[in-house]
């Protein structure tokens, strides 16, 4: 079946009609479960568009174009979008509660042993050596992020700017965002006239 | 009480600055939760979010592991509300206007700006975390080991993750 929709892009599964909520909320619980290794994402698509065929692959992808420019967890924002699309905000809500739930859980479960374990050298060898591990992982995510949203010179300044105030300067990264943000958006602002404007990646939204 | 009120304003705070993945706001929350409010030390706030990691769901679930740690179970409880729902409505309002917003001419001008800072705020995280994670020769050779192999390959995250914890405790029993 997936092979069959990347095969044909034009011709679309058909969508299958809106779950209950119920049944909405143990697909959330399983993907929240299931989705180790922070790839969340690709566990909800896998989901929502290939298994349980709620959402098409353009929907998805418009989804998450929202939920990146917004501020939250890129997770439960899909969740939220994608829950109210099927059920309105009872689905975003029991969506976002599924997907949280059992990460949350085991967190606040993890507090409680590492009070009574944290401090065995074993335990703070294998998770020191992890968050070692985790700044390989960061720096893919963020060469990745970059790939989709860096095209010019001034945008790698705006990351350059951004990094050096926040890490190395301590400015708090609310102004960091507020202020680079604002001068970011101002140079990326819409010029009908210039000739930047033909290659602007506009997604098209399907209502347009 | 305060403390309870303390961690929901942390928490909420920091929630508003996780735009492009929770490492954005990471510079944040060690600044609030261990040299501000000092609930927890550096390497306490690094376990936790190794631990995150290993986690399913969301990597920033986390936060509850401080809210706990802080405050036990109420603690854990109002942190997740404060960092999940302030957002979580904004998301839900925005996904609701985003078809008027999409003839919105500053929409592109907004998402390319905002792309940019975000990868910004996600490699100011990287640093941070990189500072106190980075320490010796070994923590060095597995950011850079962990990623090579995800950049080349299709593997998922999570195996060379558990397995650099797992070096980690071979090379402490040498």
């Amino acid at each position: 079946m997936n092979a069959h929709a990347t095969a044909t892009p034009g011709a679309k599964l058909p969508v299958a009609p809106p779950p209950s909520l119920w049944r909405l909320f143990t697909a959330f619980l399983m993907m929240g479960a299931t989705s180790l290794g922070g790839g969340v994402i690709a566990y909800l698509r896998t989901g929502l568009v290939s298994n349980y065929r709620w959402l098409d692959d353009e929907t998805f992808v418009e989804l998450m174009a929202i939920s990146q420019s917004l501020p939250g967890l890129n997770a439960t924002n899909m969740s939220i979008l994608s829950g109210d699309r099927l059920r309105g905000w009872r689905g975003a809500f029991v969506a976002a509660l599924g997907m949280c739930l059992p990460g949350a859980s085991l967190m606040t479960a993890a507090a409680f042993a590492y009070g009574v374990g944290g401090d065995d050298p074993l335990s703070k060898a294998f998770l020191h050596a992890i968050a070692a591990g985790a700044v390989g992982l960061i720096t893919v995510v963020m060469v990745q992020l970059g790939a989709k949203v860096l095209v010019e010179i001034a945008d790698y300044a705006f990351v350059a700017l951004t990094a050096v105030l926040v890490a190395f300067l301590h400015v708090p990264v609310l102004y960091a965002l507020v202020g680079v943000g604002a001068l970011a958006i101002w140079w990326h602002r819409p010029r009908p006239k210039s000739p930047h404007d033909t290659q602007d990646p506009q997604p098209k939204g399907p209502a347009s | 009480m305060k403390q309870l009120l303390d961690l929901a304003t942390v928490f909420g705070y920091i929630s508003l600055l996780t735009v492009g993945g929770g490492m954005a706001a990471f510079p944040e929350l060690k600044n609030l939760t261990v040299d501000v409010h000092h609930w927890v030390t550096f390497p306490e706030l690094m376990h936790y979010y190794s631990l995150g990691q290993l986690a399913p769901g969301p990597n920033m679930m986390m936060v509850a592991s401080i809210g706990a740690q802080v405050a036990g179970l109420p603690g854990a409880a109002v942190v997740l509300v404060a960092f999940i729902l302030p957002t979580g409505l904004l998301t839900f309002g925005i996904g609701r206007l985003w078809n008027r917003l999409a003839d919105w001419p500053w929409r592109p001008s907004v998402q390319r700006g905002l792309g940019a800072v975000s990868v910004g705020l996600v490699l100011a995280g990287g640093i941070v975390l990189a500072r106190g994670a980075l320490t010796n020769t070994l923590t060095v050779a597995l950011a850079v080991g962990v990623f090579a192999l995800l950049i080349l390959t299709k593997i998922n995250p999570a195996i060379p993750i558990v397995a650099s914890g797992l070096m980690g405790i071979a090379v402490y029993l040498i």
